[in-house]
């Protein structure tokens, strides 16, 4: 009993593993390339701003007060361990660009836009696609879905960014339906009214959409290879045999059991929405972490662009994490296997 | 034969037809126009397309038939590049992780699949911004390069497992065969057809990505590619001046070039692998 407990417990281990391995590889990979780059961040940072005549003082004597200060005129193994020993404690530190600001404040500030707009178009762009390739595999649906379907993929070999740049260009550019972009109106403020949420959603609608637009199709084609021999099982016939309705064989009997293999395909394919999702707040001036990383960049804001990198690399592996483990939990065979073993 | 097997593949001569477009497009246009065309202040600014400027101008001043004639080219070429490298040190780390097994293919297994997990685009921008100032498409290339050989290594490698049971190389080896000969003679050619779809698919993904950081502003700002003029027209807000010819154009052939790499893609996995032929009905 107790060693059954214990192998049912080693993938588990095995996984948790993976996933702190993922971390760690992400976290000493932020920090080793920028320092084998030829360039130091703050003698940069500094210099620019001499350039734009906000400072006069000795530069040479200021970058080496930042150096001690940031800690970068210690040998590399011992700012490596300071390194990790802060990240263990979260401690992502300080943006360069506006200095007293933590890295976590910025990253804090955008991640709840992020996440929304990530979550909300994920999951319904599985429900939509999830139901749409199964239904183009059912024989009583329209003729119209097996249309649909090539279409879809069509679009999802093109990156949400450009999609998003034509719907930017149809609907907020010759139609004026929606806004052009940003996460709400420039003078609106933030409270806990019905008009700000319609306006918080009406700036949503088109980044989501051309999220949507381009992932539908990446889950309706596989949503219709596991249809396909779902539809081909002997329950199904069993099922028409009983003489229950169309309906009724469609949900309960085949997209139940279509649907779960098509979880796992949700872990693999959150890093890739999240590469596309990062440049579509791009094009939409969006104000989620996306935004954050571009202004970074253009800054030359290296710690806000390690945090953010850091921070949505754990955000994904961690994501997989749940995703591998839930799995089992969802799907009756798995759990079944699991204990006989 | 031929003609019978593409009108079942579709995918394969669309693909190959609207790359084969662009690709005339861009070789033709260079005898048009030439390169100083796209750069800055080479016309008057944000002019709509007229008969000397067919495409119009962007608000610097290019010449935007220029910058689709060029910029296609050196999208691609950054594709081709790091499609290649990736592909190439795929295959020698699959192959070398396959055929030796032990700890060395465990080794390979647990790097493709921690790297796997880390979305490239985002280990992409922590390079990129390193070398930020000395940024060239060639660069580019080979940095896109530096993690493009993953996900060629986890499909030739499982192939390569599958292959070493396959009876006819068993039968090599029973004929004495070394090594070399093994790989080079018997598992090499029947790989092809997985190369070329794992090859254009690193191209489609080194030309995402390569956009991708030219939008965050990590690009080449002396080369005009196809990602560069996103970046422009995003950063000068083209949207807000009206400059519709700016906008329309250079995404349409993005989403033809996206279009075109994926439909290959589908044809020669379909090529390579005859289950996932459709059904004629």
């Amino acid at each position: 009993m107790r060693t059954g407990a214990l192998a049912a417990l080693r993938p588990l281990a095995r996984r948790f593993a993976m996933f702190v391995a993922v971390i760690w590889a992400a976290s000493t990979l932020n920090f080793f390339v920028p320092r084998l780059a030829p360039r130091n961040p703050i003698e940069e940072k500094l210099l620019a701003q001499q350039e734009m005549g906000g400072t006069t003082v000795d530069i040479q004597s200021l970058v080496r007060a930042y150096n001690a200060e940031f800690g970068l005129d210690r040998p590399l193994w011992r700012q490596y361990l300071t390194y990790i020993n802060d990240l263990a404690h979260f401690d992502l530190g300080y943006s360069i660009a506006d200095y007293p600001t933590r890295v976590a404040a910025v990253i804090g500030r955008a991640m709840p836009w992020t996440i929304g707009l990530l979550t909300t178009t994920t999951l319904l762009a599985f429900a939509i696609g999830s139901v749409l390739g199964a239904l183009t595999v059912w024989s009583d649906a329209p003729r119209l879905f097996r249309a649909i379907v090539p279409l879809f993929m069509i679009f999802s070999a093109v990156p949400f960014y450009l999609i998003g740049l034509a719907l930017i260009y149809v609907f907020a550019n010759l139609l004026q339906w929606l806004p052009l972009g940003g996460g709400m109106g420039i003078r609106t403020m933030p409270t806990l009214t019905f008009a700000f949420a319609l306006e918080i959603f009406k700036h949503s609608i088109l980044p989501a959409c051309s999220i949507l637009i381009a992932s539908v199709g990446v889950w309706a084609l596989a949503m219709r290879g596991m249809m396909v021999t779902v539809v081909a099982e002997d329950f199904m016939t069993f099922a028409e045999a009983l003489g229950l309705t169309s309906r009724r064989r469609f949900t309960q009997y085949a997209l139940r059991n279509a649907l779960l293999p098509q979880v796992t395909l949700l872990a693999l394919s959150l890093g890739h929405v999240l590469s596309g999702s990062i440049l579509v707040e791009l094009v939409f001036g969006y104000p989620g972490v996306g935004q954050q990383l571009f202004r970074a960049i253009q800054n030359l804001d290296y710690f806000v662009i390690y945090g953010i990198v850091l921070v949505l690399v754990t955000a994904i592996a961690l994501a997989m994490l749940v995703v591998d483990l839930v799995y089992p939990l969802l799907d009756p065979r798995l759990r079944r296997l699991g204990t006989a073993r | 034969m031929i003609l019978r097997y593409l009108r079942r593949n579709p995918s394969l001569p669309l693909g190959l037809l609207l790359i084969g477009g662009l690709l005339a497009f861009s070789i033709a246009g260079r005898f048009v126009i030439g390169y100083d065309a796209a750069f800055p202040l080479s016309g008057p600014p944000s002019l709509p397309p007229d008969a000397d400027f067919p495409f119009g101008t962007d608000a610097d001043g290019r010449d935007l038939l220029a910058v689709l004639v060029y910029g296609t080219l050196l999208t691609l070429k950054i594709g081709v590049i790091a499609g290649l490298l990736g592909v190439a040190i795929g295959t020698c780390v699959a192959f070398v992780a396959a055929y030796h097994g032990g700890w060395v293919d465990v080794v390979v297994r647990i790097l493709v699949d921690v790297l796997i997990s880390i979305p490239a685009l985002l280990v992409l921008v922590v390079i990129a911004s390193a070398i930020h100032t000395s940024m060239s498409t060639t660069i580019m290339a080979v940095t896109i390069a530096l993690l493009a050989w993953r996900e060629p290594t986890r499909q030739i490698r499982a192939q390569v497992l599958v292959m070493r049971e396959a009876p006819y190389v068993k039968l090599a080896v029973l004929n004495g065969a070394g090594a070399a000969r093994i790989i080079f003679r018997e598992m090499v050619p029947n790989l092809l057809p997985y190369l070329a779809a794992s090859f254009v698919m690193a191209v489609a993904q080194a030309v995402l990505a390569s956009i991708g950081l030219e939008a965050l502003g990590l690009g080449a700002p002396a080369e005009p590619t196809l990602g560069m003029t996103i970046f422009w027209l995003m950063s000068e807000s083209a949207f807000l001046l009206g400059l519709w010819w700016w906008i329309v154009a250079p995404i349409t052939v993005l989403v033809l070039l996206f279009v075109g790499l994926f439909l290959i893609t589908v044809g020669l996995d379909e090529l390579a692998n005859p289950r996932l032929r459709r059904d004629t009905a």
